[in-house]
């Protein structure tokens, strides 16, 4: 008989070495996050994948499942700390949909409608973020970047380089470009690597894409991320 | 329901009457809606002030300026229920991307530096309203009660949001109402 964990009372099969969201998302279960992405190491950053297990709060992309664990992922405690995790991120960067390109295929935006978040909540930062745009085909907004890793993660575990990085703490801290000048130009990133595709928010955006697929038509206008999210990961995760 | 109508107010602040347009698309949902609502203070009535017992406030834009500020405390004062309506009065929007530019060079850009600008000058006269060194959301000023998301909210998010208040219904949208874009 195989290994079980319970999440909200439903009974999973887990395998040895797997997390709590890998299980999770392989029975068809669908975990907030934004940090996680099956294909690389997991972060364990942005904590809205948070679980109580046997009552305790643990990031379900690092923690492993073990036999006798009892979950609790949706409950009203748990998707308000998710909320306002959100709310933070948005107001800490300069997330302003109607004139990002992103709009739509945005993960961060699409947590939040999931999460039903319909304001900030909290006072903006307004910080200033600059934007590079000296690549001949793909740029980085920084007022949009969550510093999930993604980008890093991809770099060094798909692509077999090493473009990004985060640089600093707290609220100095930044996505930063492994080269001499800083410059995403002088890097050796290219347009077809998985570093410049996997952004979940509109932070890196590859140039003269923009608006091919007219708003109303994207990905999360009409489907729930967790839906989407479990039909795109849950293929994948076993790899 | 009784006869006593639903006393609205609007108003757009540092916004484009983008959101009041989208809200004239109620089109002709709006003679359904005027049998339960009377239009108080709204550039739709023309009338200047709040009365005291306004039920719902109508709140579209950020606030830029002093004038800002004291209307919006105004329709706070007068309304029970408050209502961000729009991008720009739940994160300030697009006018609220100025704020990583100074104040100064923003004037100076749109007033003396600025391609094709004649009779250079900064307006100053007494009764413009003085500008806030940035664009804030309005929640940071008063407390909200309701947000409606969107740019602008598409008409039947208002007409959702009202029905469901008119009923005595705790306002909720569809995911397929709730858009940020």
């Amino acid at each position: 008989m195989s290994k079980t964990i319970v999440i909200d009372g439903k009974v999973i099969p887990f395998e040895d070495g797997q997390t709590i969201i890998q299980a999770a998302t392989a029975a068809g279960v669908y975990i907030p996050h934004l940090c996680h992405n099956p294909k690389f190491t997991p972060h364990g950053s942005c904590k809205l994948c948070t679980v109580k297990v046997n009552g305790r709060n643990c990031s379900a992309c690092t923690f492993p499942a073990s036999e006798g664990q009892n979950i609790t992922n949706i409950s009203e405690e748990l998707n308000d700390d998710r909320e306002k995790i959100t709310q933070m991120l948005f107001v800490e960067g300069n997330h302003f949909c109607p004139s990002c390109e992103k709009t739509g295929n945005c993960n961060l935006q699409a947590v939040a409608y999931h999460l039903g978040m319909t304001d900030n909540h909290f006072p903006h930062f307004f910080e200033n973020r600059e934007v590079d745009a000296s690549h001949p085909d793909v740029m980085i907004d920084h007022n949009r970047c969550i510093f999930c890793t993604l980008c890093v993660r991809a770099s060094q575990q798909e692509d077999g380089k090493n473009v990004f990085a985060i640089s600093g703490r707290g609220l100095e801290k930044r996505l930063i470009v492994n080269s001499e000048s800083g410059l995403l130009k002088d890097s050796d990133l290219d347009v077809n690597d998985c570093a410049a595709h996997i952004c979940p928010t509109g932070a890196i955006l590859i140039k003269r894409t923009g608006y091919k697929v007219p708003i109303g038509q994207r990905i999360f206008d009409h489907a729930h991320i967790d839906t989407v999210a479990l039909a795109v990961e849950g293929v994948n995760h076993d790899e | 329901m009784t006869n006593k109508k639903v006393k609205v107010a609007t108003v757009s602040l540092a916004g484009c009457f983008g959101c009041h347009m989208s809200f004239l698309d109620l089109d002709e949902r709006l003679v359904e809606l005027v049998e339960h609502v009377q239009f108080d203070r709204s550039p739709l009535t023309d009338i200047e002030h709040c009365s005291p017992d306004c039920d719902i406030g109508l709140i579209e834009g950020g606030v830029c300026n002093s004038e800002n500020v004291h209307v919006l405390r105004e329709f706070r004062k007068n309304c029970k229920t408050l209502v961000a309506v729009g991008a720009c009065a739940i994160n300030g929007g697009l006018p609220a991307m100025r704020n990583h530019i100074s104040l100064e060079d923003c004037l100076n850009e749109a007033y003396r530096d600025g391609i094709g600008v004649e009779n250079a000058q900064i307006p100053n006269d007494v009764e413009l309203p003085l500008l806030l060194d940035k664009v804030h959301p309005i929640h940071e000023v008063v407390k909200i009660d309701y947000f409606l998301p969107g740019c602008p909210p598409s008409a039947d998010v208002f007409w959702k949001f009202l029905t469901d208040l008119l009923a005595g219904r705790e306002p909720s949208l569809p995911y397929e109402l709730v858009h940020f874009d």
